[in-house]
């Protein structure tokens, strides 16, 4: 029996109710495996509707400075895919409904073996998975094995996507359609997109699958904004930043994970 | 019709074997079709050659010659020695047949902008002088360690216009280099060319670029029939991302007698820090291919080391990947120090300095000489010239300058 589909249920729920979901990300294992373990498990209460969990990466071609280092600091303390997959056991132990889907790179997928990340999917009850560097032309990789296994791929549609080759992304993916709110790297301002709202409305036109928009949200302002198209806004790098700050003020661990949460919360609340 | 073996890769979708491909993120894939498309489209074109090859011999210099390197034959007392001198090209590295052929192709789409990664300073050099020369302004990014230990080479890029980011991120060489060059190009996707340096990335560029280096193969096939009346029984070169390598194999590839050997940095030595990813890397991807990689048991790339800064990547070209699985090409590697001491020996007895790169080669063949039959012909890449790396050479020999 394939795992109950909470990613659908999330989206069904939050139509029902006319909202815009809340979509957190944050680096597994950031600053280390405790810590993060204390924000994510605290996630949910805080307003978010659907955990991105992101999978370190030495070489994350797609992310800005906040995100790189948040990399960096997760696989110096000797974070890894198995321990990620351990931290979202931990998770499932305590809730069981809050979708929760993996982001991140091909390579270290590639090297613990696609069986194998398959199975503890499965096991651990992960929602769904984001590779950045995985596009249509790969999708024998592991977006079909995926799929095959019920479980969702969700693929990235950005500004340089025009309709055919949306109609190709779309063709194998499920759960949520990523858009990329800029041309551009995580972190950075999406504002110098002016037509972003037309170009939500036109994906819509396309597909039937919620639209996520990510990159670059940074503030209560934007969020609102964006909020009126999205089905769902996805905020990453100003969050990790919090934890940047945190560490920086040397913070401990409860009063980093408060301040960090705090953030959260007050971005989730203008939805 | 008889069948091409080792000229029917890439496929369609741009994979060698099971390497290659292409792995970038979503933004990107709609540019690399759009340069896979235009490059198609014109690499055909009469006009596009004759331009291409015109400036490979006003400007660049070629054909640049074959030589016989008699002492160095003489004291090895094994095969016949001969040098194919890219050293002598202008920028003084094989690099610019490359950036060339790529500048002519980004003009052909219009493109306002050209970025490029660095590792050793000669791909950025020539990626900058090639944009002097065609008045476009040009981003090249260079890793922080590589651009303190290739200082000369980032003051030349500067001279010649280019702007220099020092990449601090990772383990500040070549492959974060070529990281910042992605992140540059997703945001400036639209009036911008990136130039790759080497057999790497994705579709269409192990490919195209391999082209564009092939007139060093070419070129020496013509040349040795000239001197010797026949085929060399060697080809020799050596490999980081594998440009050069490429290009002097490949036109040989179908000559079935015609035997290659590639020469990996051992660096420090395979066991310690080094760059042989053939040697030593296992199965991935990496800047938009699949191919070997220097990785830890998580699947992290690992920092390479090689006291050549041009042979310092953590993957090699997709193309070289499957040539060693079909064994057409023997992947071998040398030390810092056998190249350390190649160089040297090359500058005393042959008066030609050649860059760290190819010194490995040349460390090679001074290794295997002595068991090979004096009427055979060796042809031994000499892609780079040695001036940019004195200073290198100087502190590993304790000399001050």
């Amino acid at each position: 029996m394939s795992q109950e589909d909470l990613l659908k249920k999330k989206f069904d729920e939050l139509k029902k109710k006319k909202k815009c979901g809340f979509i957190s990300f944050i680096t597994a294992g950031d600053p280390d495996f405790n810590t993060s373990y204390k924000i994510l498990e605290k996630l949910p209460e805080s307003g978010v509707d659907i955990i991105e969990l992101g999978m370190p990466f030495s070489d994350p071609m797609a992310d800005g400075p906040v995100i790189q280092k948040a990399n960096d600091r997760a696989i110096k303390n000797k974070m890894n895919l198995k321990k990620t997959f351990g931290l979202i056991k931990k998770f499932r132990k305590k809730n069981k409904i809050t979708p929760l889907v993996l982001m991140g790179y091909y390579n270290p997928i590639h090297k613990f073996g696609i069986k194998n990340f398959i199975n503890q999917i499965n096991k651990n009850k992960v929602n769904g998975v984001i590779v950045v560097d995985l596009p249509p032309e790969e999708d024998n990789e592991l977006c079909l094995p995926i799929m095959k296994n019920k479980i969702h791929f969700i693929k990235l549609a950005t500004p340089t996507t025009d309709k055919n080759r949306f109609k190709k992304i779309i063709k194998n993916s499920s759960g949520f359609i990523y858009y990329v709110s800029i041309t551009g790297i995580t972190g950075a301002n999406y504002k110098s997109n002016m037509n972003l709202e037309g170009e939500i409305k036109n994906l819509k036109k396309l597909t039937k699958l919620p639209i996520a928009v990510g990159f670059g949200i940074k503030n209560k302002k934007d969020v609102k904004k964006l909020s009126r198209n999205a089905d769902a806004v996805v905020v990453g790098s100003s969050i990790i930043k919090k934890i940047e700050e945190a560490l920086k003020k040397k913070y401990n661990k409860i009063k980093l994970t408060n301040y960090v949460l705090s953030y959260i919360r007050n971005l989730s609340s203008s939805l | 019709m008889k069948r091409n073996t080792y000229k029917s890769v890439p496929d369609i979708s741009g994979h060698f074997g099971k390497y290659g491909g292409r792995f970038v993120a979503e933004t990107l894939v709609p540019l690399i079709l759009e340069v896979e498309k235009a490059y198609k489209k014109i690499k055909k074109k009469k006009e596009f050659i004759k331009e291409f090859k015109k400036y490979l011999r006003d400007y660049v210099g070629r054909p640049s010659p074959l030589y016989y390197a008699e002492n160095l034959t003489k004291k090895l007392k094994g095969p016949k020695i001969y040098f194919k001198r890219d050293e002598l090209n202008h920028t003084g590295a094989h690099k610019i047949n490359n950036t060339l052929g790529q500048i002519l192709l980004a003009k052909k789409m219009m493109k306002k902008r050209i970025i490029a990664e660095t590792g050793a300073g000669q791909h950025g050099v020539a990626t900058a002088t090639v944009c002097a020369l065609f008045n476009l302004p040009c981003t090249i990014y260079m890793g922080e360690v590589d651009y303190k230990r290739q200082m000369p080479n980032v003051f030349r890029m500067r001279l010649l216009g280019a702007n220099v980011e020092k990449v601090k991120s990772g383990s500040r060489t070549l492959k974060d280099a070529m990281n910042e060059a992605l992140r540059d190009w997703v945001t400036n996707v639209k009036d911008t060319f990136y130039i790759i340096g080497s057999v790497a990335g994705p579709h269409p560029y192990p490919e195209m670029v391999r082209d564009f280096q092939s007139v060093i193969g070419d070129e020496a096939k013509d040349q040795i029939k000239k001197a010797e009346g026949k085929l060399p029984d060697f080809l020799i070169a050596c490999v980081g991302g594998g440009s050069n390598a490429m290009g002097l194999f490949y036109p040989f590839l179908n000559d079935r007698n015609v035997k290659m050997i590639a020469v990996e940095a051992a660096g420090e030595g395979l066991n310690k820090k080094h760059a042989a990813s053939i040697a030593k890397g296992q199965l991935g991807v990496l800047h938009g291919s699949k191919t070997y990689i220097l990785q830890d048991k998580d699947g992290q790339i690992i920092e390479p080391h090689s006291i050549s800064a041009g042979l310092d990547y953590p993957g090699i070209g997709p193309e070289h990947a499957w040539l060693k699985d079909t064994k057409r090409v023997k992947y071998v590697s040398v030390t810092d120090k056998e190249a350390l001491e190649a160089f040297q020996l090359c500058t005393k007895i042959e008066g030609i300095i050649p860059a760290l790169e190819p010194s490995h080669a040349l460390a090679y063949l001074i290794k295997k000489a002595r068991k090979i039959p004096k009427n055979k012909i060796i042809i031994m890449n000499m892609c780079g010239r040695g001036d940019k790396d004195i200073f290198t050479v100087a502190k590993k020999l304790k000399i001050n300058i």
